[in-house]
């Protein structure tokens, strides 16, 4: 396959930074999208470029590092899909793709495709706990959970926390991912004692931190990789009400 | 934004049930009209319940504007820098055009008191004559009022689309098993009122309503 490829190139946080276009040749569509990357940047190495830089780690979808908007779209075209594990094959011939980081405030560009995401850890922080005795890990069945909580529970906890749900949002919110783990340990008696403050904390922190309000468009669990369900969102907000009746 | 838009969507219901009296005949709707003055007499002076009511009406879209305005302050500071190229991968036509259908459904509100309320546009100026300022206001000659209030009422039904679910949505009520069926409450309710309020200068046009 040959491409047309328009890149985000941006030095540094400072610069105002544009969209390069790159021919690429001999595209196997086998490749993963990162691997197309990988040869483009091979290619700019050897003619003495400066190759592009984009965030990834695992390549096998669950840490939440890979974060490019394809043509317009958190993670590209696939549903329920990171963009490491989007396959050229998924592209046409001859086509002309845009790559851009994700788009928030809250998460400035460091370098061309690498974003800082820093927020979310500052969200998490304010609330994404538990607070449980160290020790040995206790006994598995300990504290009984109903079957269709755990697997809730567990479906909100595969967040792998990318910001794609951000990067789609018309409002830049973050909702999703403060919800997912709202969600992911309200669901469990582990993480009932620190309910109340936990959202409560969790929303203070995350619009400090400069996201936007949601809407509910519903964009953001369109392009989640883990299909985060925007129930999870109803939920905050039911816990949310409760706790703003508890404190009054 | 929820709670002010749901006192919203309660007038907005009764208001559109009150308008389909019209189909009863002029006599009874402009008794409908001075009904609307007596409510709650002797205890309440004329015009007082529709006093109450516009004030609860006004405060309520005052608030629902300032939380719109919030939340469109904050989108705009939350992405500073624009995509190149975006795509709305799933919001609706009615998600996305919630911030501009709303300055339409008030730029409306604003001409439909001067228009049926003051009677400032309106041919009728006697506001005991509610039937004759609706014939005559939606008379063939004046298409232009009529073609201005069914976009009005056609972006207010996409309005109440997305707004009345996403008011459910915020307000917790929501989850994995009701989604579908709020959302499907929500087409409902936004078809019904919309198919209400447009049967009114049909009804005029067509002379079903003299
Ligand atoms: C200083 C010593 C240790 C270091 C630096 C260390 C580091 C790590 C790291 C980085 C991981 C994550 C790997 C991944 O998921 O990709 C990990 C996972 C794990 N480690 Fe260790 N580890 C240490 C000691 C131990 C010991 C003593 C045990 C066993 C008693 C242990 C058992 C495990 C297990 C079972 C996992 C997998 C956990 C999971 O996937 O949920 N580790 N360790
Ligand atoms: S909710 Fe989905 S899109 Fe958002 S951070 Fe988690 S995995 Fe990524
Ligand atoms: S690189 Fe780890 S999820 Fe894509």
């Amino acid at each position: 396959m040959s491409l047309k490829l328009r890149i985000w190139r941006q030095a540094d946080a400072q610069d105002k930074g544009s969209m390069v276009t790159y021919q690429l040749q001999n595209v196997s569509p086998d490749m993963s999208f990162l691997e197309m990357l990988d040869v483009l940047n091979e290619r700019l190495t050897l003619d003495g470029e400066d190759p592009v830089a984009f965030d990834h780690d695992c390549r096998e979808g669950i840490c939440g590092m890979c974060s490019l908007v394809i043509n317009g779209i958190p993670h590209g075209p696939e549903k329920a899909t990171t963009t490491c594990q989007l396959h050229m094959r998924h592209f046409t011939d001859g086509q002309t793709i845009d790559i851009e980081p994700w788009r928030a405030a809250a998460f400035p560009v460091v370098k061309d495709l690498v974003v800082d995401r820093r927020a979310f850890d500052k969200i998490i922080q304010a609330g994404g706990y538990i607070s449980a005795p160290t020790g040995s890990a206790p006994d598995a069945h300990a504290s009984p959970v109903p079957k269709a909580d755990a697997d809730a529970a567990f479906e909100a906890a595969t967040c792998i926390g990318c910001g794609a749900c951000v990067a789609a949002c018309p409002n830049g919110s973050g909702m999703l991912f403060t919800a997912a783990k709202i969600t992911h340990l309200g669901l469990m008696p582990q993480g009932q004692p620190e309910r109340h403050t936990r959202v409560i904390d969790m929303i203070n922190a995350h619009d400090e931190a400069g996201f936007g309000g949601c809407t509910n468009t519903g964009e953001c669990t369109s392009v989640c990789p883990k299909g985060i369900p925007l129930e999870t969102i109803a939920r905050l907000n039911k816990d949310y009400r409760q706790a703003l009746r508890a404190a009054s | 934004m929820a709670i002010s838009g749901t006192a919203l969507v309660l007038f907005l219901i009764l208001h559109m049930v009150g308008n389909l009296k019209i189909f009863f005949g002029a006599e009874a709707f402009d008794h409908y009209a001075h009904w609307l003055r007596e409510i709650g007499a002797p205890l309440l002076p004329h015009s007082g319940f529709l006093w109450i009511q516009r004030v609860g009406l006004l405060v309520a879209l005052g608030l629902h504007i300032w939380s719109a305005a919030v939340l469109t302050i904050r989108a705009r500071k939350a992405r500073p820098v624009k995509y190149a190229h975006r795509k709305p991968v799933q919001g609706s036509y009615a998600a996305r055009t919630m911030r501009w259908g709303g300055v339409i459904v008030f730029f409306f509100v604003v001409y439909h008191i001067l228009d049926l309320t003051t009677r400032t546009f309106n041919p009728v100026a006697d506001p005991a004559q509610a039937n004759a300022a609706i014939v005559q206001g939606f008379a063939p000659g004046r298409w232009y009022v009529t073609a201005f209030y069914v976009l009005a009422v056609v972006t207010l039904g996409f309005h109440l689309r997305h707004g009345i679910w996403s008011g459910l949505q915020t307000l917790g009520v929501s989850n994995a098993r009701r989604e579908r069926v709020l959302k499907a409450t929500a087409f409902a309710v936004a078809f019904v009122t919309c198919a209400g309020f447009l049967a009114v200068p049909f009804a005029v046009l067509t002379g079903l309503v003299k």
